[in-house]
């Protein structure tokens, strides 16, 4: 009875390892931080894209309103690829669309709006990168859907068509 | 005279230079700490990504502004979770990973006292 405790014993210790290891290979070690929801949206003071005055980030986003705020940058290529779906949403009288132009020369920024049109209702600079820290970004493109200052979604990296009907359906 | 001119010239230059080393120490020491979410694997102060290079920028705002190193990370922990943190306080979720050597060590030793003693 001992000696057939033993083999059994050491093929089940293996069959968890094995198990666990190749449930390890299909779990993706790319981490994307937790989304806090239902955070208040921090105050920031930035520089207006066109103007170049100073605002504040309270007189942009009213109550009762849903914005997108959307991080972009004409480095981006990424942000090329979804700024047709912007153009599509800016269409929609129920939101607003913010743009937080993320580390960029301003004439390229501006010739890429005047080459793919603009979806934007206002768009601030974020020269440094520290604004989009704020708010728990770590790349471009990124999008906040908000609404009560509170922000309800995040969408790290390009919408697509998929993303773009979730945000739709959540308007209505 | 003038060995005192020099003295308190090194007496006024020295505090001066212990100040910025400090701050700078402590930019390293956090920056290390950092993980670098675009290029993970890097700390932030190994990264030169964009991501990492606006970070250290806000790290530097937050010192002069007066922050400690935990006020910092606990900035950071809540915008972008735990995983930012190269060492992780210890919480609820890995309380058992922190613990479990101690009690496996508290175990063991049982073990071989109880062999010890019945010998």
């Amino acid at each position: 009875m001992k000696n057939k405790i033993l083999p059994f014993s050491i093929i089940f210790f293996f069959g968890i390892i094995f198990f666990i290891f190749y449930k390890g290979l299909e779990d993706s070690n790319i981490y994307t931080p937790d989304v806090k929801i239902k955070n208040d949206i921090p105050v920031f003071i930035a520089k207006d894209f066109y103007s170049k005055e100073n605002i504040n980030s309270k007189s942009i986003l009213e109550l009762d309103k849903f914005y997108l705020l959307n991080i972009w940058s004409s480095w981006c290529v990424p942000c090329r690829k979804e700024h047709p779906l912007l153009m599509n949403l800016s269409l929609n009288s129920k939101i607003n669309i913010i743009g937080m132009n993320y580390k960029d020369n301003f004439t390229n920024a501006e010739n890429f709006l005047k080459e793919l049109g603009n979806p934007y209702k206002k768009i601030f600079i974020d020269f440094d990168g520290t604004i989009a820290i704020d708010w728990g970004a770590y790349g471009v493109p990124e999008s906040f859907l908000i609404f009560n200052n509170k922000i309800v979604k995040k969408y790290v990296g390009p919408l697509n068509i998929k993303t773009i009907n979730e945000i739709i359906k959540e308007i209505q | 005279m003038k060995i005192l001119k020099v003295i308190l010239v090194i007496f006024l230059i020295c505090p001066i230079n212990f100040v910025e080393a400090d701050i700078n120490d402590m930019r390293h020491k956090i920056t290390k700490n950092l993980r670098c979410l675009i290029c993970q694997g890097q700390s932030v102060y190994d990264s030169d990504s964009e991501f990492a290079n606006s970070l250290k920028l806000v790290v530097d705002k937050k010192l002069n502004v007066g922050l400690s190193e935990d006020e910092i990370y606990d900035y950071l922990k809540n915008k972008y979770g735990d995983w930012i943190l190269y060492d992780p306080e210890m919480n609820k979720s890995n309380l058992l990973l922190w613990t479990l050597p101690l009690i496996l060590f508290v175990f063991g030793s049982l073990l071989i006292f109880k062999k010890v003693s019945i010998k």
